[in-house]
Formats: structure tokens, sequence, C-alpha cells
């Protein structure tokens, strides 16, 4: 256990020379009683792709969520750009960060969901129109301009003047990747964007992911249950076990060479398929 | 009493005549109550608390006292001519069920609606304007509209407080005359003449609301 929050600690000053945009500290998190995250810290550099995996409730949602402002941190603080999201630092005091704070930092970041979470009452293009005209305020014309190459991007340009349910499960979580695109998020979330979709639609929407990370500016931090495409993807995996990063490094490491017991069980449960 | 035609042929016109009032009454209190029930319905579910609990016993009391001790105590308390307290007045207390349905419209949108719009960085209003309310709205419009005919069939209620509507005529003629069966049975008459097709149309809308966004018709706009 000691040895683990040192570990944590060398890679924190490791990181410390590149640009950090994401950056947990001491973040707890609870739900009641139950104490689902404890002590995390963690930093994330500009344009690093970080992969979450780990069992079923140990709490990989709630991190990211936390990031996107849907789950508050009990204690603790998180920081996006060295600016603190969840709080307002007024005469060395640390206060509740208003809506208005929140907004601006929350602005930064960007969310995939599991279940796509489209707006079925507007078509494709308004999908991805609806926000960057209203929250980022540009013209009509250059959201639709953007969104048109963002939605070539994920290959469904042809598909802007349906309705979501017009559109099988890969086809609209292409859409809600483009969409969220659209906003040029600093960093953005993915949470488990393929655990929804029958097995062959899987790798149309891992592609996407994969282009995306190659193109390197954007930070992402990807939750998936798919270990292959974590080591194509990933610069560093987290390992998260009880509430807790158990193991994290390179994929070379994490992946191939689990050293707990309990990651080498979770990644057995991979290897037949 | 029995049956006059020639009566009834007589003093028809006249209640006809009043079917403005009726109609006027209840379109200026139904627009009321549409636009008055969201408010209701936006400040019960205010994060401030003491709002929503002040809003939610408001509404409570306006829908658990009777509309036609409202009139007569908005009547005889404020100097408002007659229309204008009895539009008003149906108005606030239809506001209160109109808010339930938008409040049942609203609960049945998903969680990961809000959460996606939040993570698109909507502002409340925006969230509430471009993606909350038209997906609550339309699966209730059926519901609204039934609210319009419980309304319209509740406006002989204004005779009450002397609104010229169909009744109120109906009544002056039967005072006058001392024939009420023909005044009254034509007022009913057309009452059921109104409804009845207004309640044909709502259950035309009923059928439609099944199949919004991305069926056949695509052409539904909010
Ligand atoms: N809103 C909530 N209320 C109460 N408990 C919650 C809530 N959200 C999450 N939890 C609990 O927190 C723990 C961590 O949940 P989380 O969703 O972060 O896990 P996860 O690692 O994403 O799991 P999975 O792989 O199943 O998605 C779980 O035990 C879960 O039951
Ligand atoms: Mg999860």
């Amino acid at each position: 256990m000691t040895e683990e929050v040192v570990d944590n600690e060398i890679k924190e000053s490791e990181n410390e020379n590149e640009n950090i945009v994401v950056s947990y500290k001491d973040v707890k998190k609870a739900f009641g009683d139950t104490v689902v995250l404890n002590d995390l810290s963690l930093n994330v550099a500009q344009g690093e792709k970080v992969a979450l995996i780990g069992p079923s409730g140990s709490g990989k949602t709630t991190i990211i969520r936390m990031l996107m402002t849907l789950e508050q941190p009990t204690e603790g603080t998180i920081e996006v750009d060295g600016e603190m999201l969840w709080h307002k630092e007024v005469n060395g005091e640390l206060l509740p960060a208003d809506e208005k704070h929140m907004r601006k930092v929350r602005g930064k970041i960007g969310m995939v969901f599991q279940q796509y979470n489209l707006f079925p009452h507007m078509t494709i293009m308004r999908n991805c129109t609806t926000a960057p005209v209203n929250v980022l305020g540009i013209s009509k014309d250059e959201a639709k301009t953007r969104a048109q190459e963002m939605l070539d991007k994920v290959g469904l340009g042809d598909k802007v003047d349906n309705y979501p349910s017009q559109l099988s499960g890969g086809q609209q979580q292409r859409v809600a990747i483009a969409r969220s695109l659209v906003m040029q998020p600093k960093v953005m979330l993915f949470d488990e964007v393929t655990a929804a979709l029958d097995p062959e639609l899987v790798g149309e929407v891992l592609e996407v992911l994969k282009d995306i990370a190659a193109e390197g500016d954007t930070t992402m931090m990807l939750i998936t249950h798919e270990m292959e495409f974590a080591r194509d993807v990933a610069d560093r995996v987290l390992f998260l076990d009880n509430g807790k990063i158990a193991e994290h490094g390179p994929p070379s490491e994490v992946i191939e060479n689990p050293q707990t017991e309990r990651l080498q069980a979770f990644l057995g449960r991979f290897n037949n398929s | 009493m029995s049956w006059d035609w020639e009566f009834a042929f007589e003093v028809f016109p006249d209640i006809v005549g009043a079917i403005g009032v009726t109609i006027g009454a209840t379109v200026v209190a139904y627009l009321i109550s549409l636009v008055l029930g969201l408010v209701f319905t936006l400040l019960r579910r205010s994060s401030f608390k003491p709002l929503s609990l002040l809003m939610a016993g408001v509404i409570e009391f306006i829908r658990t006292t009777p509309p036609l001790v409202q009139l007569f105590f908005v009547y005889y308390a404020f100097p408002m001519s007659p229309f204008t307290t009895g539009a008003v007045v149906l108005g606030v207390h239809y506001a209160t069920y109109v808010s339930e349905v938008y409040r049942s419209g609203i609960e049945a949108v998903p969680t990961s609606q809000w959460e996606a719009s939040k993570a698109l960085n909507f502002s409340k209003a925006q969230t509430w304007q471009k993606v909350i309310l038209p997906q609550a709205i339309p699966p209730v419009i059926p519901m609204l509209g039934n609210y319009l005919i419980v309304l319209f069939k509740e406006t002989p209620l204004l005779a009450g407080i002397f609104v010229t509507e169909m009744l109120q005529v109906a009544r002056i003629i039967g005072a006058d005359t001392y024939r009420f069966l023909e005044p009254i049975a034509i007022v009913g008459f057309l009452f059921l003449v109104l409804s009845y097709p207004s309640a044909l149309f709502i259950r035309y809308l009923e059928k439609r609301s099944g199949k919004l966004h991305g069926s056949a018709e695509k052409g539904v706009k909010t």
C-alpha cells in the first residue's frame, strides 16, 4: 500500500515538466457511507491518452464523471489547466465554485457516453451544431461546416438529415463522438463507448477513436474493456481496483507484464477473447 | 313543461351569439394556464428550497379549493371585469393541473439527456429550452388538449359572476320568459357540438404523438 502511494508521487514529479491539463489532488468520493474512491491523485498531460481499466465497481466511471462535473468529489480538488473545477479560492479559502465558474472550466472537457445520449428530437446535423452555436457562439454556417467535417471524419457525412433513431448503435455512437469533437474540447472522456454495441459494430467505433488518438493533440481518458485497443491507443494504463489506482504505467508494462495478482486475474479474463 | 320548437328557434340565435364569449374565455384561460403552468413547474423544480416549497404550497392551495369559490372571491375582492376575472381565475386554477402534466413530461426525459447537455456545456436555460422541453412537451400534448376540453366545459361557472357566456344568456332568457328547458338544452347542444370534434382531434394527436422523430413523418417540429 505505502509503496503504491510513493509510486504515485514519483509519477507526479515526473510529469511536472510536461504540460499538465488534468490534475486530481487527494480526491475522495463517497456515496453516502460508501467510499468508492480514496485519495486519488492523478495528473494527465496535454495530449496524453490514458486508459482506465479495472473490474466493475472499481470507480472508473466515477473518476471521469467528476471531471465532467456530473458527480461532485467529497474531498480534494480537481484542476483543469491549472484552474480548480469544483472550487474557487477566495482570500486563501477554498469555496465551492459557482455555476459560472464551473461552466467556464467545464468547457474544456467533453464526454462520450456508453448509451450515446444523442438528442432524439434533433437531426444528426442539429445534434452537432446546437451546442457550438449556443454555447460557443459561433455562426450557424461555421457550426455546420465544422459539424460536416467531423461527421465526414467519422464516416457519417451523408446522414446529416437523419434522426438518431434511424441510425444503428455504432453510427449513433460515432455521431456522439463527432458532436463532442465539434466543441473542440481539450480533454475528451470516453466511458465504455463500445459496451452497448453489438459485437460487429464495435470495430467501426474503435477505428474512429484510434484516428482521433492518432491526431495527437486531444487529451483522452478512456474507460475500456477492450484490452487490445487500450494497448494500441494508450500512452498510459491505469488499473483501478477498489477505488484506488492499483497499477499504472505504459501498456507494455501494465497489460503485457502485470505485477499484482489482482491485475493478472483481471487480465486473465480477457485472454480467451 | 313541454318542448316548444318555435321558442327554441327563436332564442337559438341569442344563445349562439354568446358563443364568442365562451370561446374567448376558454382561449384566454387556456393560454394563461399553459404559460403559468410551465412557470409553476419550473419554480417547483428550483434548487432554491424555500421557493420550491412555497410554490408547492401555492399549487396545492389553488388545486384544493373549488374554482367557483375562487371566482366569487376574486370577483368581490378585485375591481376587474367579470370576463377578466373569469379568464384569470380559471386560467390560474387550470395552471395547477397543467403544471402536473408538464411535470410528468419532464420527468419522462431520461437523466442521460441532462448529462449530455452538461457535457456540451449548455447553460441551465439552454438545456431546458433546447433539450428538455422539446422532448417533454410533445408526448403530453394530448393530455394538455384534454384539459382544454375540460376547461371549456367549465366555463358555465362564469355565469356565477355574470359573464354573459352561453349559460348566462340562457338563464336571462329563462328569467324573462319563464321557459328554461329550451335555452338550457340549446346550451348543452352547443357544448356537445364544440366538444366532440375537439375530442376527436385530440385522439388524433394522441395517435400521432406515438410516432415522433424519425418515423414516417419527421416534420414534427417543436
Ligand atoms: N449515484 C450513485 N449512488 C450510489 N452509489 C454509486 C453511484 N454511482 C456509483 N456508485 C457506486 O460506486 C462504485 C463505483 O462505481 P463506478 O460506476 O465508478 O464503477 P466502474 O468502475 O465504472 O464500474 P463498471 O465497470 O461496472 O462501469 C460502485 O460500487 C457503484 O455501485
Ligand atoms: Mg463504469
